[in-house]
């Protein structure tokens, strides 16, 4: 009997590790910053380069910062969930603006509609650098005192919004 | 699902880009005196060769599999980018590596440092080996059991004698 037992045994073990693995994501990295200050900068914003804005600007309130481009592909897909979002007034968005030329970017909000507050512009990447994106879109929920709650890598999806953004939306703003 | 940071050529691409490397090179062996030796790709030398070596080190994200030294991707041209200029101000090796794993994650890493998080990652190979080993053992002394254990009454032995000649002639030997 163990003779037949045993590699049965192995090999089911081994379909529940490949089943894990075949699961997982490999393009989702946790994210060190979680639970950590968010990254300060002070940059330009889209709609008016000469004003600025800064995380700083924020304490007190839970807010999303989304990264997009207007070349993103998945941003598009994700953009009209935004604009839904921003419609309920539940959360400020803002925009972190990725390395996008400046009037692209404004054509594309002009054509598929500005959920954000206001939109920043890293033409350069860098606060990109500072806030760990690697893929656009990116999204993180930010908290009262700063911290960086939760995030959203790729697109932010109905079921997300649902289950995991609002939730600890509702509980951050206790 | 598709990420806007990867890049890939189509076939097609790739054609074209032969195609009009091919017209550039017919351009330049025409026009000898317009050929221009190929820029460097950084004006100091020894700075470049140790962001090669802090960037072997390091994973790039977009292209997992893909080193930040050999990676094409966008996000692997401006961290080489980060990575240079760290080192003209003067930053040390580890810490250009901990400004990486700060934003990135131990997962940035092709050495991803021994903590508590990454016991299995090291060590598992060992484990599993030591698994397989104890199997192993197990198997021999049960197989070691079995082969003592068959000992042949003499009628056998004849009989098995007589099976091996026959054998034998069978082999034409």
């Amino acid at each position: 009997m163990m003779r037949y037992l045993l590699p049965l045994g192995a090999f089911a073990v081994l379909v529940v590790f490949l089943a894990i693995g075949l699961n997982l994501d490999p393009r989702e990295v946790p994210s060190p910053l979680i639970n950590k200050p968010a990254p300060a900068f002070e940059l330009p914003q889209l709609h008016k380069p000469e004003a600025k804005f800064s995380p700083k600007d924020m304490q007190g309130k839970v807010w999303l910062l989304n990264v997009w481009a207007s070349w993103c592909v998945s941003c598009r897909e994700e953009h009209p969930v935004l604009v839904d979002l921003s419609k309920t007034g539940l959360v400020p968005i803002y925009g972190l603006n990725y390395k996008d030329p400046r009037e692209d970017a404004l054509k594309w909000l002009a054509r598929f509609g500005d959920p954000y507050v206001l939109s920043i512009a890293d033409a350069e990447g860098r606060i990109g650098i500072d806030y760990g994106v690697y893929g656009v879109p990116e999204t993180y929920l930010i908290d009262k005192a700063g911290v960086i709650r939760f995030k959203q890598i790729g697109p932010v999806t109905d079921a997300v919004l649902e289950k995991t953004i609002k939730p600890l939306i509702a509980e951050l703003n206790k | 699902m598709s990420r806007s940071l990867t890049t890939k050529a189509g076939r097609g691409g790739l054609r074209l880009i032969a195609l009009s490397w091919l017209a550039a090179l017919c351009v330049a062996a025409a026009a000898p005196g317009f050929a221009k030796e190929a820029a460097p790709l950084a004006e100091d030398e020894a700075v470049e060769q140790r962001m090669v070596a802090i960037s072997e080190e390091l994973r790039c994200l977009v292209c997992q599999n893909e080193s930040l030294a050999g990676s094409r991707a966008e996000l692997a041209y401006d961290l080489r980018r980060e990575i240079r200029e760290k080192i003209s101000q003067g930053k040390s090796d580890k810490e250009i590596l901990d400004f990486m794993v700060d934003r990135y994650g131990d997962f940035v890493r092709y050495r991803p440092p021994l903590k508590s998080t990454t016991l299995l990652l090291w060590f598992g190979p060992f484990l599993l080996l030591a698994a397989g080993v104890t199997g192993l053992l197990f198997y021999l002394r049960r197989r070691g059991k079995r082969v003592v254990a068959a000992n042949l009454s003499a009628e056998e032995q004849k009989q098995a004698e007589a099976l091996l000649k026959l054998g034998e002639g069978a082999n034409g030997s």
